[in-house]
């Protein structure tokens, strides 16, 4: 009874402070430095890309599991309140991409901007949302990220750099390019990641926004998480070239196993070193 | 721009060109390319960018060359900006303003003609402001760069050339309007009419010719489209028992018909004759100049219908035949 109580108030704090305080996981604090190879090699587009040795920790790698983990649990529970009308309107899932949210946190802060498209569940608690405040918006309760308002695809965190949450696809690209405008404006020095979809890479908007964050050197990273499907099309359906990383052209890419989360912190950490000294760079994962 | 660092202009021509019309003429040298953006022609993605950079905490100016480009853009400032604050519960605020030349100029043809004012009006998360003389310019311009919330500033091409007599208090540097309420221009008894922009003018000078003939036309300025000062125009229709509505957008669905809606809800009983709606003809604008001159409202249609009234130009004409 105890612990069960315990764990309805873990719920109420960002998540992996919450698992670190269970007894069914092991937990570690060591900070010993440990190497691991990528997968893949990465794939330069007018860059070379980094290297494939990637520096982790012990705490690191459990942190990794852990919160990987409870992202998979949550979306699997969003599929099954989704089906049983607890969840209203559209619920775009994250299962198989948390890789992505979770190696991008590692390789950044909380002052650097992150802007998605509607499948946003997993960027929000990645930037430290909860377990409650995402079920709570998902199921329409004013104890919501948005205090219900918003729904599924509209979560904001502002006070950690998390600026939605958009519904029309693309929209977010432009945005995410006014946001690093608005940090080189404000000589932050920090960056803003825009993440897309397959489907979006074929905006125009992107490359209008593009452009100018070419022109004007902004701190931007494209981030194309490719799923290989816009919404129900298939991605050979709908893309001529399905290359994203080199879709911008002028603009230097990088092409990423997303699958894998060192692979993803690597690039991450990458692409800001990269933006904060020689503007825009386009990433497919 | 001066006040605070975080304002800063954008759009075509705005810098290095001074301004497609002039507006923002000598701002990159005082202000330097930072604060002053010269974009390439890409409505969908400077708005955006302006929207994002709203979203930081920044204070953008967004200038569409005409607001017939703003159709491009209309997504992020519908979507983006003015959804926003309420889809996040707050969180996000836009402090954004979007400004430019709208409606009719001369000659420019149908794409280049269009008034948005119905369109931006309609859309809850907005304030729509539409100054007339360079008082309205100054003041309404200073409390939308203000305001914490997206702004659309639909301003018009012919009315930059014309001069008006300003007081000292609008000269001082503090000046600025309070958004959501309309000026009454001049004041009557017989007739209220409403404008905003361009036709505030020709309904001024219809008053004038109409007090010759001892009719007291009462003149309302909008200034604010959205939030509409339904105070103002109820006050003055329960005064004059008359409403006429000026505006040069298309008939339907516009700034006359949700007068007219409200002044039936609030006013009704106060009503003499039915409200009486002068708009733009139901047409694109031709390019010739006598096609151009009927598709817009003149002085004239003004005064005639005020003095006779649609009706009893009906009846005249099916007795005529």
């Amino acid at each position: 009874m105890a612990q069960l109580t315990r764990r309805a108030t873990d719920l109420l704090k960002p998540f992996s402070v919450a698992l670190s305080s269970t007894r069914l996981l092991t937990t570690t604090t060591s900070t010993t430095p440990i190497t691991v190879e990528t997968s893949l090699p990465f794939t330069g587009h007018r860059i070379d890309p980094p290297s494939r040795s990637v520096e982790t920790t012990p705490q690191e790698l459990m942190t990794f599991f852990r919160d990987m983990a409870l992202m998979r649990r949550m979306e699997i529970a969003a599929d099954s309140l989704y089906k049983a009308k607890l969840i209203r309107g559209f619920c775009h899932l994250y299962d198989g991409q948390e890789a992505v949210a979770v190696g991008m946190e590692a390789a950044i802060t909380k002052k650097d901007c992150i802007i998605t498209a509607y499948r946003d569940h997993c960027i929000f608690l990645g930037r430290g949302g909860t377990l409650l405040q995402c079920f709570a918006e998902l199921m329409g309760r004013k104890d919501g990220c948005s205090k219900g308002k918003g729904g599924s695809m509209h979560f904001y965190k502002k006070d950690s750099g998390f600026y939605g949450g958009h519904g029309i696809v693309g929209a977010q690209i432009p945005l995410g390019c006014g946001l690093a405008f608005a940090q080189k404006y404000s000589k932050d020095e920090t960056v803003t990641f825009a993440l897309y979809g397959d489907g979006a890479a074929n905006q125009g908007q992107l490359f209008e926004a593009l452009n100018m964050a070419a022109l004007w050197d902004l701190p931007a990273i494209l981030v194309c998480e490719n799923n290989h499907y816009g919404m129900g099309t298939a991605e050979w359906r709908a893309a001529k070239s399905p290359a994203y990383y080199k879709r911008g052209d002028y603009v230097p890419g990088l092409k990423v196993d997303g699958m894998d989360v060192f692979a993803v912190k690597q690039a991450c950490k990458f692409a800001k070193e990269h933006a904060l000294k020689n503007g825009p760079i386009v990433s497919a994962y | 721009m001066s006040a605070d660092p975080k304002v800063f202009l954008m759009g075509e021509e705005v810098g290095e060109y001074q301004g497609a019309y002039k507006i923002s003429k000598g701002l990159l040298e005082k202000y330097g390319p930072d604060r002053v953006v010269d974009t390439p022609i890409t409505e969908a993605g400077f708005t955006g960018i302006g929207v994002g950079a709203a979203y930081y905490g920044l204070r953008p100016v967004i200038e569409f060359m005409t607001f017939n480009f703003s159709m491009q853009a209309i997504d992020h400032i519908i979507n983006s900006a003015a959804k926003s604050n309420y889809m996040s519960a707050g969180q996000i605020s836009v402090p954004i303003v979007f400004r430019g030349p709208n409606g009719a100029a001369a000659g420019v043809g149908a794409q280049h003609s269009q008034c948005y004012a119905a369109w931006y009006a309609s859309c809850p998360g907005l304030k729509v402001l539409v100054p007339y003389s360079s008082e309205d310019a100054r003041g309404l311009l200073k409390a939308a760069i203000r305001d914490p919330d997206p702004v659309v500033f639909l301003e018009n091409e012919l009315l930059y050339g014309e001069s008006f007599p300003v007081s000292a208090e609008t000269l001082d540097s503090s000046f600025c309007l309070p958004i959501g309420k309309a000026k009454i221009e001049r004041e009557g008894k017989d007739v209220t009419i409403t404008a905003f922009s361009k036709m505030v003018g020709y309904a001024l000078q219809a008053a004038d010719i109409l007090a010759k003939e001892g009719i007291s036309a009462e003149v309302i300025n909008l200034r604010s489209i959205r939030p509409l000062d339904r105070s103002t125009i109820n006050a003055s229709v329960r005064k004059t028992n008359r409403l006429i509505t000026v505006e040069e957008g298309f008939p339907q669905h516009g700034i006359g018909a949700e007068i007219c809606a409200s002044v039936l809800e609030d006013s009704f009983e106060y009503l003499d004759a039915p409200v009486e709606r002068i708009a733009g003809a139901d047409v694109p604008m031709p390019y010739a100049a006598n096609l151009e001159r009927i598709s817009v409202p003149q002085v004239e249609d003004i005064l005639q219908l005020t003095k006779v009234g649609r009706r009893l130009i009906c009846k005249k004409t099916n007795e005529a035949e």
